[in-house]
């Protein structure tokens, strides 16, 4: 694939090498450290550049969604499961892996192997550019009457791949309720303590962090700001980056904070652990009821043009709506269920560690 | 008669579900998952699986009547033609594949409730199904699958169900954990590889239908981006298939499962990853071209060869019944690829043929030894002795499973390995031949330990087994399937014709002798 194109060298392509080389530092800074908490906040770095980088290479949607993943829920998860193991990693003796450094230099070697015939950097004449991604661009307005055209590939066109990842992503959920377990619901304090009083409930939860008056104040102002901005990302999927898998690592999020403040227990009063359960089935039930309704109405699997046969389009854009309340309730479902499999396994911190 | 009682089913459904057949056949076990896992009883949500895994295996009945009256078949989700949209394509190397896994999940879930019920504690029950369906699901997703990310997104619905599925033996035995993490890891390295694969191709060609990519790869086949593809998603898939030296993981993740999971896996996982291989190899690529030419008969050809030896001898040295099953599936899955490997379509239809045989035994061998450890706990071979008298029927069944194993005459293995050493000579590959011969030498050796156990080894006295086993010891529901496959074994040396004739239609459709 040799066209005339060249790269052209400006700020952009600079600020590309720029993000590209600050991985490669984080990377090799992974690598190295022994202490499990710097490691695990440098992969959340990682992320962030990543993210950043997405954003420079206009790839918004991607941005956002590694933004709201890897820099944010995953490092909340990796830190509850180093709570559950130890906080530096088992120093192991520097052996020499001849295999494995083979592995790695041979896989290097052919990706390297194949940059000579690959397209140039922002080539608009390279297969990507040219063929079903220029169709993409092409045919999402008449076709969907979405503005956001990865909404529309993510959600339409390519709808049974997006199925597919809600699917594995109740799997994941699915694995950790079944090796972990969920805990069950809020745990009975220590003591047994006969038919609390509403006092004695207020007393307890008030000790739970209770000298932690500024994060208590401003977490209690800032979650219901957080959903608010879930339901937005969420709905605003269709005109700009945003969708049902950010909106629903953002409302999941929010309820994690609950629970860091306030007490897991807290959390799993609000949000109890059955419920999670249900929800983490129930958004991939959503999502394939859709495509059951299209079949039923007369079109092929997730053909949301039969939705409303007058209007297509408007089909469609009912059609994305579902799906993206489907993925939203499976995604925030199961990164609850992670979350509450982790800390349900741990002894409760007590507060002065905190 | 197959077509027959084919179209007869197909009569009997509704034209709706008959239209719809491609899509529903993956749609209905996906959606049984989060199903099962609302049911949170464990007998009713393996009651549930077991309809559901019916219903999966109906329709992969009516398909393959499609595929014989038409050729193939082609969905497309959303009603977006491709390349815009994503599409199923049945044809009759997918097909022969859909039958099998859909045959086998619900022989495995007939045979496995009393093992589950065993092995698995009640709470976890309903969600273990659950996992279950979806790893049923991503198996048949693969398989029936025309889109090149939609394969990447299947298998990894398959791979984690599987993962969880593994860990699932750490209740009975702790050492699954360690087995499903080193499947977990080597598992993850073998999607990274497969979809950096995906990834250059989407690079050279612009699109991820699989037939587009093929049409676009004729333009550059000496690409070199086309060429590193092939290679990352040969490995990737080689990971996923436990080609050899690529398998340390299958061992222990089969050893170590709850019983039904092995079987399950046993006879389809492997199965489904080497089918992604052919597909890919044979189908995406160009065969034809002198890269993929020196891949199969430099790289493939040797590998396979190596696993047929290497671990046919290590399946000789294991004590646990199950890891010596397991290595010799590494060893028989070096069969397939060595009839792949020769790039002919009598080798690639002897390798199909053999890889529906392999699973009808290996599905019965894990039965039969679900079933002894059920009655006795059994796990190693030494405790085998004196079963032949003490567990009759299903150590006849076991016989016959292992004798088809070796490729003894009577048995559908002997038929394909016949198929398999005929495509070696016709190649004028006499070194092939000989592997063949002297893997199945060692298989004599490896299957016969067991049989002298059972049969010319008296029981031991000390822990009662002695005592007749009745047969209304052994649950029906755990005998029956047994001992459908064990018939299977001798019903396809006699009429081969239904993997056959696909296998043969399968490899001339893709190595280009003609239309089914």
């Amino acid at each position: 694939m040799t066209t005339e194109f060249l790269t052209p060298l400006d700020a952009f392509t600079v600020i590309d090498l720029i993000f590209m080389m600050m991985l490669v530092v984080v990377g090799i800074a992974i690598v190295r450290f022994k202490d499990l908490f710097a490691v695990v906040m440098l992969s959340g770095v990682y992320s962030l550049v990543s993210a950043a980088w997405f954003v420079s290479l206009d790839a918004v949607d991607v941005a956002f969604t590694e933004a709201a993943v890897g820099a944010g829920i995953s490092t909340v998860l990796m830190l509850g499961a180093m709570l559950l193991t130890a906080r530096t990693a088992a120093p192991v003796k520097p052996a020499r892996h001849w295999v494995a450094l083979f592995v790695v230099c041979a896989t290097g070697a052919a990706l390297l192997y194949a940059t000579v015939d690959m397209p140039s950097f922002g080539d608009p004449l390279s297969p990507p550019n040219a063929y079903v991604g220029l169709e993409y661009l092409k045919r999402t307005g008449p076709d969907t009457g979405v503005p956001n055209v990865v909404s529309a590939v993510l959600a339409s066109y390519r709808g049974y791949d997006t199925f597919g990842e809600t699917t594995v992503i109740l799997t994941a959920g699915l694995g950790v309720i079944l090796i972990l377990g969920l805990g069950g619901p809020a745990r009975r304090r220590k003591k047994p303590v006969p038919a609390k009083t509403k006092e004695a409930k207020a007393k307890e939860s008030e000790d739970y962090g209770a000298h932690h008056v500024v994060l208590r104040v401003i977490s209690k102002l800032m979650i219901p700001v957080i959903i608010v901005y879930g339901a937005y990302v969420q709905f605003h999927g269709d005109f700009g980056p945003g969708g049902g898998f950010q909106a629903g690592l953002i409302i999941a999020s929010s309820i994690i904070l609950y629970a860091l403040i306030f007490g897991v227990d807290a959390a799993k009063e609000a949000v109890p652990p059955s419920l999670v359960r249900l929800g983490a089935a129930l958004g991939v039930l959503i999502y394939g009821g859709v495509g059951v309704i299209s079949l039923l109405l007369g079109g092929n699997f997730l053909s949301y043009n039969v939705l409303n046969p007058a209007h297509p389009s408007h089909g469609q854009e009912l059609g994305i709506m579902f799906v993206e309340i489907g993925v939203l309730v499976t995604v925030a479902s199961v990164m609850l269920i992670i979350f509450y499999g982790f800390t349900s396994r741990q002894p409760d911190i007590s507060d002065k560690d905190w | 008669m197959n077509a027959l009682i084919v179209s007869n089913l197909t009569a009997l459904l509704p034209a709706w579900v008959v239209m719809h057949a491609a899509s529903l056949i993956v749609v209905t076990p996906l959606l049984s998952g989060p199903i099962a896992l609302i049911l949170s009883r464990g007998r009713l949500a393996w009651a549930w699986a077991l309809v559901i895994s019916v219903i999966t295996f109906a329709l992969s009945l009516v398909l393959y009547g499609q595929v014989l009256d038409h050729g193939s078949v082609v969905y497309a989700f959303g009603d977006w033609a491709p390349p815009l949209g994503i599409t199923y394509n049945i044809d009759a190397l997918n097909v022969l594949i859909l039958l099998l896994v859909a045959g086998m999940g619900v022989l495995s879930l007939v045979n496995g409730l009393p093992s589950v019920l065993r092995e698995i504690a009640p709470k976890d029950q309903a969600p273990f199904f659950a996992a279950f369906m979806l790893c049923l699901t991503g198996l048949m997703g693969v398989t029936i699958t025309g889109d090149a990310f939609n394969v990447f997104v299947f298998l990894e619905i398959s791979s984690i169900s599987t993962y969880v599925l593994v860990a699932m033996g750490g209740t009975t035995d702790r050492r699954a954990l360690t087995a499903s993490f080193n499947y977990l890891i080597l598992g993850t390295i073998g999607a990274t590889f497969f979809v950096i694969g995906l990834g250059l191709l989407y690079m050279a060609t612009g699109t991820l239908n699989m037939a587009d990519i093929t049409a676009h790869l004729h333009t550059h086949s000496e690409d070199r981006v086309v060429r590193a593809a092939f290679a990352f998603i040969v490995i990737g898939l080689g990971l996923k298939t436990a080609m050899f030296p690529l398998h340390t993981w299958l061992p222990s993740a089969y050893a170590y499962s709850p019983t039904i999971v092995g079987t399950f896996l046993a006879s389809t996982a492997t199965k489904v990853a080497f089918y992604a291989m052919v597909r890919f190899i044979l189908g995406v690529f160009d065969p034809g071209s002198p890269f993929s030419g020196a891949l199969l008969e430099i790289v493939l050809a040797p590998m396979a060869i190596a696993a047929m030896i290497i671990c046919s001898v290590q399946a000789l040295h294991q004590a646990d019944l199950r890891k010596l099953l397991a290595y010799s599936s590494v060893a028989q899955l070096g069969y397939m690829l060595l009839g792949l490997s020769m790039g002919t379509a009598a080798g690639v239809s002897a390798s199909l043929l053999h890889l529906f045989n392999h699973a009808l035994m290996k599905g019965a061998l894990f039965m039969g030894v679900g079933i002894f450890g059920l009655q006795y706990g059994i796990r190693q071979v030494q405790d085998l002795r004196g079963l032949g008298k003490t567990m009759p029927l299903t150590a006849a069944a076991f016989t016959i499973s292992g004798l088809s194993l070796i490729g003894v005459p009577l048995t559908a293995g002997f038929v394909s390995k016949f198929y398999l050493i005929t495509a070696a000579l016709e190649r004028g590959w006499w070194w092939a031949a000989a592997a063949i011969l002297a893997s199945s030498v060692l298989a004599i050796f490896y299957v016969g330990r067991m049989l002298e156990m059972m049969y010319l080894r008296e029981a031991p006295k000390a822990k009662g087994r002695t005592k007749k086993a009745k047969t209304g010891n052994v649950p029906l529901l755990a005998l029956v399937p047994l001992l459908i496959l064990a018939l299977a074994n001798i019903w396809f040396f006699f009429d081969a014709s239904l993997p056959k004739g696909l296998a043969d239609a399968a490899a001339t459709a893709l190595l280009g002798g003609g239309a089914l």
